[in-house]
């Protein structure tokens, strides 16, 4: 039995039922048991000792700036949809990335998904390609910096 | 908090409008999964932040629906623009650079 | 509060109608398939509405589960393009 799969199905049944209802606890406790058991050898999810430094680093720091991105993104393309002459100048490029596992890499993904102009393609090992609305520059560096510079680096203290 | 509540739906309806006309103006399908990912994410947070705050017996589930949606919306669009490019659509005749020549090899 | 009713569905009601308009034109099948996964993003949140609208959580339930499997076909569905040169 994996401990800490059991805990997150339960604190999952939980939220979908209910907190106070006796007759739920009961099931859901029984339910996450057995998924636990069943299901070992598929889950990989770990928690250690820096875990709660993690969540709070998580929740205070990589989801404020990641509001603030999206809804700077969102006004981004309600001016770019709305202008009449529709400002596009798009481009496929690709960055390196530092991150190693894979956990910290689907949330690199997805953070560029969300901010403005950009689009993940693909992930193959340790480069990231992206569709661009507006292709600025081809250098490396600045590409880097321009993309996802500062969800790497929020990103490797999270999760590494 | 009932009165900030309705302003984040009308704000959220506000981003649907705007995906569903960025799906129908872009011109090719990378730029219309940009406009359509983004403005819908964004509206589907506003909305059901907003019901959650109006009625807070909702939050708790309300919030594992954004997190979900969170997840998965990015990731849906991303398979599906990577499959349109092993396809061979082809992007719009405006299109710069293409540093992902050929896809990855199988 | 009606006037938010009113605001939501009209406003919502153009975004899935242009998304409509694209399922109908799209030149390709991606095209289609893009504006699919747009409108049942749409149609979660409109969901999740309803749930205020008719002052009944079971909508909240059933929002999750749409949401769930919209994603699973938008994933299926990209990877049968996908293989289909």
């Amino acid at each position: 039995m994996n401990f800490s799969v059991f805990l997150v199905s339960y604190f999952t049944w939980m939220i979908l039922t209910s907190f106070t209802d006796v007759k739920e606890l009961i099931v859901g406790f029984f339910v996450s048991l057995v998924i636990s058991i069943v299901m070992k050898k598929y889950y990989r999810i770990k928690f250690d000792v820096k875990f709660p430094i993690r969540v709070i680093k998580f929740v205070f720091v990589y989801l404020p700036v990641f509001i603030w991105e999206m809804i700077k993104a969102n006004f981004d393309v309600a001016f770019r949809v709305l202008s009449p002459s529709l400002p596009i100048n798009p481009g496929f490029v690709k960055i390196k990335t530092n991150l190693k596992k894979d956990s910290s890499k689907l949330a690199l993904a997805n953070s560029i998904t969300l901010t403005p102009g950009t689009l993940t393609l693909d992930v193959k090992e340790d480069t990231l390609f992206i569709h661009w609305i507006s292709v600025k520059t081809l250098d490396e560096e600045e590409k880097k910096k321009k993309i996802g510079g500062i969800f790497e680096k929020i990103l490797k203290g999270v999760f590494e | 908090m009932i009165t900030v509540g309705y302003f984040l739906i009308a704000f959220g309806a506000f981003f649907y409008f705007l995906g569903g006309l960025g799906i129908l103006r872009m011109p090719d399908v990378y730029n219309r999964l940009q406009a359509g990912t983004k403005a819908t994410t964004l509206g589907s947070f506003s909305v059901i932040l907003g019901v959650g705050l109006v009625n807070l017996d909702y939050l708790p589930k309300a919030l594992v629906i954004i997190a979900f949606i969170a997840l998965t919306n990015p990731v849906g669009s991303s398979v599906l623009a990577r499959a349109s490019y092993l396809k061979g659509i082809k992007p719009t005749d405006k299109t710069k650079v293409d540093e992902y020549k050929g896809g990855d090899e199988k | 509060m009606s006037v938010v009713n009113y605001i939501y569905f009209i406003l919502v009601g153009f975004g899935v109608l242009f998304s409509f308009l694209r399922i109908l034109l799209g030149p390709t099948s991606a095209d289609r398939v893009a504006a699919l996964d747009t409108l049942n993003v749409v149609l979660t949140g409109t969901i999740v509405f309803l749930a205020l609208v008719f002052n009944n959580g079971l909508y909240l339930d059933i929002a999750l589960v749409y949401g769930l499997l919209s994603f699973i076909e938008t994933v299926v569905i990209s990877r049968f393009l996908e293989g289909k040169k």
